[in-house]
């Protein structure tokens, strides 16, 4: 056993092939549990680990997957169930997922195997970034490495069970990483979130029953199979179970990802594992878990990273990959930066995302650039109010967009402020080229 | 099929219907290859022409227009012609964070053109992109289908030819 399940494999560098994936017990997993145990036994195994999804909302695994109809489906087209795996990762600041599936792709697979017997779906997809070509290029060859061993395919190891896996990269745009939005884009269509009910468990894929899951989430299956709820559960340090991958960039000294227990503390991995700031800088404030989170500040640093703790502190702990403000960098035009890519990926379907957007980004350079207006804030205020209440827009890329937005004004409002009232950004960089949109 | 239409196809490459109808074998209708047939044809010739599109959608059995919906929703299909290689600047935060605006500016300066343009010489193409995945060594972006990263503006020139120079 190991308290680190989902890097062990991992050196940098070379992938793990199949045969020292093996050779570290992989595909054991497959052995004793497909066709020995039932998809009921594995599920309650997941329920109990307490496994939460690793793709940002925290939502648990086995209670999704509860709802997954499982009487006897009718045989060929019409009876086809889909497991499908989140990798599309383009949440700004996240970089967690592209570890595992360019060093570790079996251990994907293997997760993907047991997750889909469990749910008993005969057809997997991995809907990967476009640009992430060392990615998947590993796993079309890994898939194919798993194939000739019997490990996918018809009648995997002679049990009876057959589960097909497709590779599928894709065109590009943030908004695919929505899970229906990535439903219709594996489907050829363009990217436009769907509304829910009814839910993807139940009439998903090609209007069959479907899952979507996280690369993370799904690695963590295999572990739980092979080591125990019991085990998994002990991995975390408070309520929530096992381990995370968790990131830091920004001004730090060692900017990183490391897989830590669950719920340690924001310090130790900001001190300890990432060096701390670099000379010269001191940390302002930080967003816990990429772009769609709220800033936290340096007296939020004693929390421990799970989801409940950063909830209550009024973030959310995302994709827990933190993205640190430093003191040197103007917060006005970090939310700037963070809503010109919002503004950007909206896939345009509903108006207060696809129109409220842009006028937040517009306010945002115009205070930046030194031409707010008082009224500006109230604006900003007004507009995040609206655009972020769930229920408001068709998806949660608006709410999203928000987050930082409304915390910003909170903890940075005298910075806003000065920016009106100097009618200029009172940072050094502030005469450099705007972020980011063709000028 | 009547002649005009089987022109439209022959319009791709024996390659790309193979490897299209090879996609549309394990779904379960032909509509569903769009964005797999687009990204066939776009690999063979960097773009997707008018004609590429009409050929595309005549072998998926859907309507050019629709097709066309799809292709100009995603970023990584082109309906204009790039160059040799597309760079694609990551513009997100870490980045950002990271000084990665002025080695930005540093590579329009080298190549001479702005976000979306070409170069004269047809070799690069500038483009921004969203958070590659490699925040840790920020500012990063991708050449092709290579990624760079640790990126400083003194020096980020070094990793272009020279205008005219082959591609190596
Ligand atoms: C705008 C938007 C983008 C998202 N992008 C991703 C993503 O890139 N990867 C991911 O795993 N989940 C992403 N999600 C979350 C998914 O919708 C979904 O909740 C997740 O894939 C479920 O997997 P999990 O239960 O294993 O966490 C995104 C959500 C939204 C609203
Ligand atoms: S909230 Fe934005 S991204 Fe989501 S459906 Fe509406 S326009 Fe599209
Ligand atoms: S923000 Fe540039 S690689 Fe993540």
């Amino acid at each position: 056993m190991t308290d680190k399940p989902l890097t062990r494999n991992i050196t940098i560098g070379e992938p793990t092939d199949l045969s020292a994936y093996e050779a570290s017990g992989g595909y054991q997993a497959i052995r004793s549990t497909i066709g020995k145990l039932s998809a009921a036994d594995v599920l309650d195994m997941v329920k109990d680990s307490n496994l939460r999804g690793r793709g940002g909302a925290g939502f648990p695994t086995g209670m999704k997957w509860s709802f997954v109809p499982m009487d006897k489906t009718p045989d060929g087209p019409k009876g086809h169930k889909y497991l499908v795996c989140n990798a599309d990762e383009m949440e700004p600041g996240a970089f967690k997922d592209r570890l595992i599936l360019e060093h570790d792709p079996h251990q994907l697979i293997e997760g993907m195997i047991l997750s889909a017997y469990t749910i008993d779906a005969d057809i997997g997809y991995i809907f990967i970034r476009g640009e992430y070509h060392t990615a998947a290029k590993r796993l079309r060859d890994a898939i194919m490495e798993a194939k000739l061993k019997g490990y996918l395919g018809e009648n995997i190891l002679g049990t009876g069970y057959s589960f097909e896996l497709y590779l599928h990269s894709s065109a590009g745009r943030y908004i695919c990483g929505e899970e229906t939005a990535l439903l219709n884009s594996l489907e050829g269509k363009r990217a436009i979130p769907r509304a829910k009910p009814p839910f993807p468990q139940v009439s998903g894929l090609w209007g069959r029953p479907t899952i979507v899951n996280n690369v993370e989430t799904l690695c963590n299956i295999t572990h739980i199979v092979a080591f125990g709820a019991d085990w998994f559960k002990s991995l975390g340090l408070g309520d929530d179970s096992g381990t995370k991958l968790f990131g830091v960039s920004g001004r730090v000294k060692n900017p990183g990802c490391w897989e830590l227990p669950m719920g340690t503390p924001i310090r130790e991995i900001l001190e300890d594992h990432a060096g701390g700031m670099q000379d010269g800088y001191e940390l302002k404030g930080f967003l816990p878990g990429g772009a769609s989170t709220d800033f936290l500040l340096p007296e939020h640093l004693d929390l421990a990273m799970d989801y409940d703790t950063i909830m209550k502190a009024g973030s959310r702990m995302g994709t827990g990959t933190m993205i640190i403000l430093d003191d040197k960098t103007c917060p006005v035009a970090m939310v700037r930066n963070l809503e010109m890519f919002f503004a950007r990926e909206s896939c345009g379907f509903c108006t207060p995302c696809r129109e409220g957007l842009p006028w937040i980004y517009n306010i945002l350079d115009d205070i930046e650039n030194g031409r707010g207006r008082p009224e500006d804030i109230e604006i900003l205020e007004r507009q995040g109010a609206f655009i972020g209440a769930i229920g408001n827009t068709h998806c949660a890329h608006a709410p999203g967009a928000i987050e930082p937005l409304s915390s910003a004004l909170k903890f940075f409002a005298e910075e806003f402020n000065q920016h009106i009232e100097e009618q200029r950004c009172p940072y050094s960089h502030a005469s450099g080229p705007k972020s980011g949109r063709t000028h | 099929m009547n002649l005009a239409e089987e022109n439209m196809i022959s319009a791709l490459s024996e390659q790309e219907i193979t490897e299209i109808e090879e996609e549309i074998s394990h779904l379960p209708n032909r509509q569903s290859a769009a964005i797999d047939a687009l990204k066939i044809v776009q690999g063979y010739r960097g773009w997707i022409s008018d004609e590429s599109l009409i050929a595309i959608a005549k072998i998926l059995q859907m309507s050019t227009e629709e097709l066309d919906g799809i292709a100009t929703f995603y970023n990584l299909i082109f309906r204009y012609p790039v160059g040799e290689k597309v760079v694609l600047f990551c513009d997100s935060v870490s980045c950002w964070l990271m000084d990665g605006d002025k080695v930005c500016a540093a590579i329009k300066r080298k190549l001479k053109i702005d976000y979306g343009e070409t170069t004269s010489d047809g070799k690069y193409t500038l483009l921004p992109v969203t958070c590659l995945g490699d925040c840790d060594h920020a500012p990063a972006m991708m050449i092709g289908e290579e990624l760079h990263h640790d990126l400083d503006a003194a020096n980020v020139a070094q990793l272009f030819d020279e205008p005219g120079e082959k591609a190596s």
